[in-house]
């Protein structure tokens, strides 16, 4: 094949755009990858395990980020985002905002002196503020690239003109104060892969959780708040502890569709979190055997590979007991266990169900700033606001030479993100190889 | 090498990951780090929370240079995800990547034996001591250069091989595709509309169709089938049966879409063919709007998600809708009851679908594995779990939605790809979370119903998907593959007695002897399995990376000489 002058920009440094960029690249083909978070890895990175294999989900990842750090034919640009976008299929041209990190990129060496020293306490983006971090930070630990970032928010420097403690720890000089944000232009762009994932919707509106007592009792926490808490490298080090008390959950109860399948919040189904629930109890389980979970469901949804044998393995031996029916409300007792009143549909009865822990698979929405980008490249959004995608071909956009994969369109699982992933690389590649 | 190695002395470091909580929440890598320090040829020991991070990768090469180590063992999850990238990383660091040795103390250790923290403590000790034993024998090996033909195999001309192909060819690389029915389109042509956007499946694969006959590049090869395959990844050569005259074909990858097929629905709740039958004996009647049933039940899972198959089948229940809205279309008074289990409708437009067959007047009524509907003349039993109570039902047509299967000539074609199969006879993918399209073995990939069902649009997004993961070895002339594999050194030819066992038992047919009658091992199809070595009656073949010297060492370490 041909050495091709055409490179392709990849937006968003999750699973689905690493994935796509390691195959272009690994076609010969040179990538852009932009992200906005100071490292790639996206919500995978934030997972505990990954069904339905419970593979270890930073195990799997991290040789991909490696990979994709590392290979000669992908320029990553990180804590960055796509200004604008001009130009048709086969020769479109960017503007990349790269923000400055108040650090000099090939001087860090992420020992973490500076973190340790730092004396600002800030809420944890990536641990969904269940800890602090420090205003001078690496965004999660094994993050790539691995080399510091200083919160301009929240830098005592920045706010109050005073402390610059970091630049004297920092023994190779790497702090830089002056550093200023830059504009890259990339030109000479064939195709464009937007894979920008997706938000949950405690991130946009706690409001509509409330009725499930989100943000009201301590004992109630989102499922990727969850995910945090069973990760060995979260907030709890992997040793599950409810917030109210420290006591380790016996009861948990995992409550699907939340904001989904709804007519209030969400109608459509948000794919993946019959699964991950599943998972989620499973892992609970490994952690401590005497735990028992309750699943509350309309439907399981369950059809890709080996998920069905998941399930059934969840309740002959994790002791997940799947309960089909209807929440009609949460409440808390006096030492703020959560009380469950549902309709069960074995007996007809509103029954009542007594839990150390509840845990709330809430809905997967369009990920913030979808309009602006959109906007940015002359792309359409569907009703629900995700990218709009052809019939039947759900790797393209509106716009011919503008690909997309992941749930920036759709929700679904890792799997099927990263085989679009793969076929968003091949119609990117038919552009920019001119076919 | 063996003198040069006598010159150099051998410095092992071993890196010791916590893994997270892994292997870290079991036993004591800090401790274990340590105790490691005092076997033989150790010069430098490290454990480290997560080794294949950034800074694992940091610190292996910082050590590498630091205590001039020439031997790396990490010790870890598994070489399965995690060999390339070690491999790499020593090599980044200036040494040659086979002087790395991978300890799993992860999968094998800590996991299984989670509760017994002790032992498996000791165990991840013996294991590590083993493989720094063996890392002291290991020698530098070269990758295997392999030349790449630019063409591509399609096996199966339905929507998924049609869209690899179409792809394939686009990216300019000559791409054939073998169909063993006279015509293109595959399953495709017997539906009658496509959920969710209810247009023509005629129509839709006919464009499709087009397309393929006017590409270039591109040959379709239809009344075909595949009946050898010889050869490795960027040289394969593939024979081809069309209507009995034999043809070959020569490529550099293949790609596998030969699709699914229906249950045979025999003796499933009454099925009789007339009054009793499948969604997709429904969907003609549809087309030929020659529908006489006013009263139409549909089952849900017949046949699936039981002992026998107990997967979810993942179309039938947006099959089932489709097919009841096609019915209210024709006449909104014919009533359309749907027994399910779970519907599955996932994501956005699949559940716009649901809630509109709910609103056209189609009735759901959930059923219980345990309780399955019984099936009379003209009636159905159900025990209708939202009711509690036991529902009768008239029917003039009942409607099975039965699974799709796997091929049962699967069986065949894997043999000749030297490709596995899951327990249901689908295609079994190289890692079913993060490598969904390719196989193990490289050069050939996967994608559609043939690697489970899966509907239209996620056939053509895993068909483009085959189609890329191809492409990463076509763009290329030349590409490396793994050095570890089997020889027969020349000092060792005196050895081989020509019994041809080592022929017989190859299983990537890597083996053949040459024209001086002398067994020859092709390099670039030698798996490095062993299976040759371990059978050679003489010891004559070497298993590079996995010699006897190296193995012994292991034992040796553990139980002593």
């Amino acid at each position: 094949m041909e050495k091709v002058s055409k490179s392709a920009l990849v937006i968003g440094g999750g699973i689905a755009g690493i994935q796509a960029a390691l195959d272009l690249a690994d076609m010969g083909i040179h990538v852009d990858m932009v992200e906005k978070k100071p490292c790639i890895g996206g919500r995978m990175a934030q997972l505990d395990k990954t069904f339905p294999t419970n593979d270890c989900s930073i195990c799997i990842l991290a040789p991909k980020l490696s990979e994709c750090y590392r290979h000669p034919n992908i320029t990553l640009y990180s804590y960055s985002e796509v200004q604008k976008v001009e130009g048709s299929a086969g020769n479109f041209s960017a503007e990349i905002l790269k923000r400055a990190r108040y650090i000099k990129e090939e001087e860090c060496i992420n020992c973490g002196l500076c973190v340790e020293k730092c004396p600002m306490r800030v809420e944890d983006e990536f641990d969904r503020e269940l800890r602090k971090r420090r205003a001078i930070y690496i965004y999660y630990l094994q993050g790539v690239p691995a080399i510091m970032t200083i919160d301009k928010e929240k830098c005592l420097w920045f706010t109050k003109n005073a402390c610059r403690i970091c630049e004297k720890t920092c023994e190779r000089e790497a702090i830089d104060f002056e550093q200023e944000d830059q504009i890259i232009k990339l030109e000479n762009i064939g195709s464009i892969i937007v894979a920008t994932g997706y938000s949950l919707i405690e991130d946009i509106d706690k409001d509509v959780l409330k009725n499930y007592g989100y943000g009201k009792f301590r004992n109630v926490v989102s499922a990727l708040e969850f995910e945090r808490l069973e990760c060995a490298s979260g907030p709890q080090g992997g040793h599950i502890k409810r917030f109210s008390d420290g006591k380790t959950p016996k009861k948990i109860a995992f409550l699907q569709c939340i904001g989904s399948r709804s007519d209030r919040v969400e109608k459509y189904c948000s794919s993946i979190c019959c699964m991950y629930t599943t998972k989620e109890a499973m892992i609970a389980y490994e952690h401590d055997n005497e735990l028992e979970s309750y699943v509350f469901y309309i439907d399981m949804r369950a059809g890709g590979k080996g998920f069905q044998s998941f399930l059934r393995r969840g309740a002959a031996e994790y002791n997940i007991k799947y309960i089909k029916s209807k929440i009609a409300q949460i409440t808390v007792d006096e030492k703020e266990n959560p009380i469950i009143i549902y309709e069960d549909l074995d007996n007809d009865k509103i029954t009542q169900l007594k839990v150390d822990l509840v845990v709330l698979a809430t809905c997967i929405v369009p990920p913030q700033g979808i309009d602006n980008l959109a906007e940015i490249l002359g792309i359409e959004l569907n009703d629900y606001n995700f990218i709009k995608t052809t019939p039947f071909i759900p790797v393209e956009t509106s716009k011919n030479g503008v690909f997309t994969c992941g749930c920036v369109h759709e929700p679904m699982d890792i799997p099927r993100s990263v085989a679009e992933a793969s076929g968003a690389a091949a119609k990117a590649a038919e552009i920019i190889r001119g076919g | 090498m063996s003198e040069e190695r006598n010159e150099e002395e051998i410095r092992v470091g071993v890196f010791v990951c916590h893994c997270g909580s892994n292997i870290g929440g079991v036993i004591d890598c800090k401790k274990l780090a340590e105790e490691v320090r005092n076997f033989p040829d150790v010069a430098y020991t490290e454990d480290n929370l997560y080794t294949c991070s950034e800074n694992g990768l940091a610190a292996i090469k910082k050590a590498v240079e630091e205590h001039k180590l020439n031997r790396v063992v990490v010790a870890s999850c598994t070489p399965r995800t995690h060999e390339p990238l070690f491999r790499e990383c020593i090599s980044e660091a200036g040494l040659n990547p086979y002087l790395f040795n991978f300890v799993n103390i992860r999968d094998q250790c800590t996991w299984v034996h989670m509760k017994h923290p002790e032992e498996a403590y000791d165990k991840a000790k013996d294991l590590i001591k083993m493989g720094a034993a063996k890392a002291v024998k290991l020698e530098p090996l070269d990758m295997i250069m392999v030349n790449i033909n630019p063409a591509a195999l399609v096996i199966g001309g339905g929507v998924a091989g049609m869209s690899a192909a179409l792809s394939l060819s686009r990216q300019g690389f000559k791409t054939y595709i073998v169909e063993k029915e006279d015509k293109l389109g595959g399953r495709l042509n017997s539906l009658h509309k496509l959920f969710p956007y209810d247009i023509e499946a005629t129509e839709f694969v006919g464009k499709i169709i087009n397309n393929v006959k006017n590409a270039q590049n591109l040959e379709v090869i239809t009344s075909s089938r595949v009946i050898n395959i010889e050869g490795f990844i960027g040289n394969y050569e593939v024979e081809i049966d069309q209507n009995g005259n034999i043809r070959k074909l020569e490529v550099g990858a293949i790609i596998v879409a030969v699709g699914s097929s229906l249950l045979n629905p025999q003796g499933l709740f009454g099925y009789d063919g007339i009054k009793r039958i499948t969604q997709y004996e429904l969907e003609p009647k549809l087309k030929n709007k020659d529908l006489k049933a006013k009263e139409v039940v549909m089952i849900q899972c017949a046949g699936s998600r039981n002992d026998e198959r107990p997967y979810c089948s993942s179309v039938c229940c947006m099959t089932a809708l489709k097919n009841a809205l096609t019915i209210k279309e024709l006449n909104p008074d014919i009533h359309v009851t749907i027994l399910f289990r779970d519907l599955y409708t996932p994501g956005t437009s699949y559940e716009e679908y649901y809630r509109k067959a709910r609103e056209q007047g189609v009735l759901f009524v959930k059923y219980d594995e345990d309780r399955m509907p019984n099936v009379e003349e003209n009636q159905v039993k159900v025990f209708n779990e939202y009711i509690g109570d036991e529902m009768i039902i008239a029917y003039d047509l009942l409607v099975l939605s039965t699974p799709l299967v796997a091929n049962s000539d699967n069986k065949d074609l894997a043999q000749l790809l030297k490709v596995p199969l899951e327990a249901n006879g689908f295609f079994l993918e190289a890692h079913v979370k993060l490598r969904p399209n390719d196989f193990a073995t490289d050069g050939v990939y996967i994608g559609g119903s043939a690697k489970w069902p899966v509907d239209i649009t996620e056939t053509i997004s895993q068909g483009y998907a085959a189609a890329s993961r191809a492409s990463t070895i076509l763009s290329h002339e030349t590409i490396e593959v793994e050095g570890a594999t089997s020889i027969l050194p020349e000092y060792n030819k005196s050895l081989c007695t020509g019994c041809e066992v080592c022929i017989k038992v190859c299983p990537y047919n890597a083996i053949k002897k040459n024209e001086n009658d002398e067994i020859e091992i092709i390099q670039a199809l030698c798996k490095g399995c062993g299976l040759c070595a371990a059978t050679c009656t003489n010891k004559a073949l070497v298993i590079r990376h996995f010699t006897d010297d190296q193995i012994l060492s292991e034992i040796y370490a553990y139980g002593g000489e």
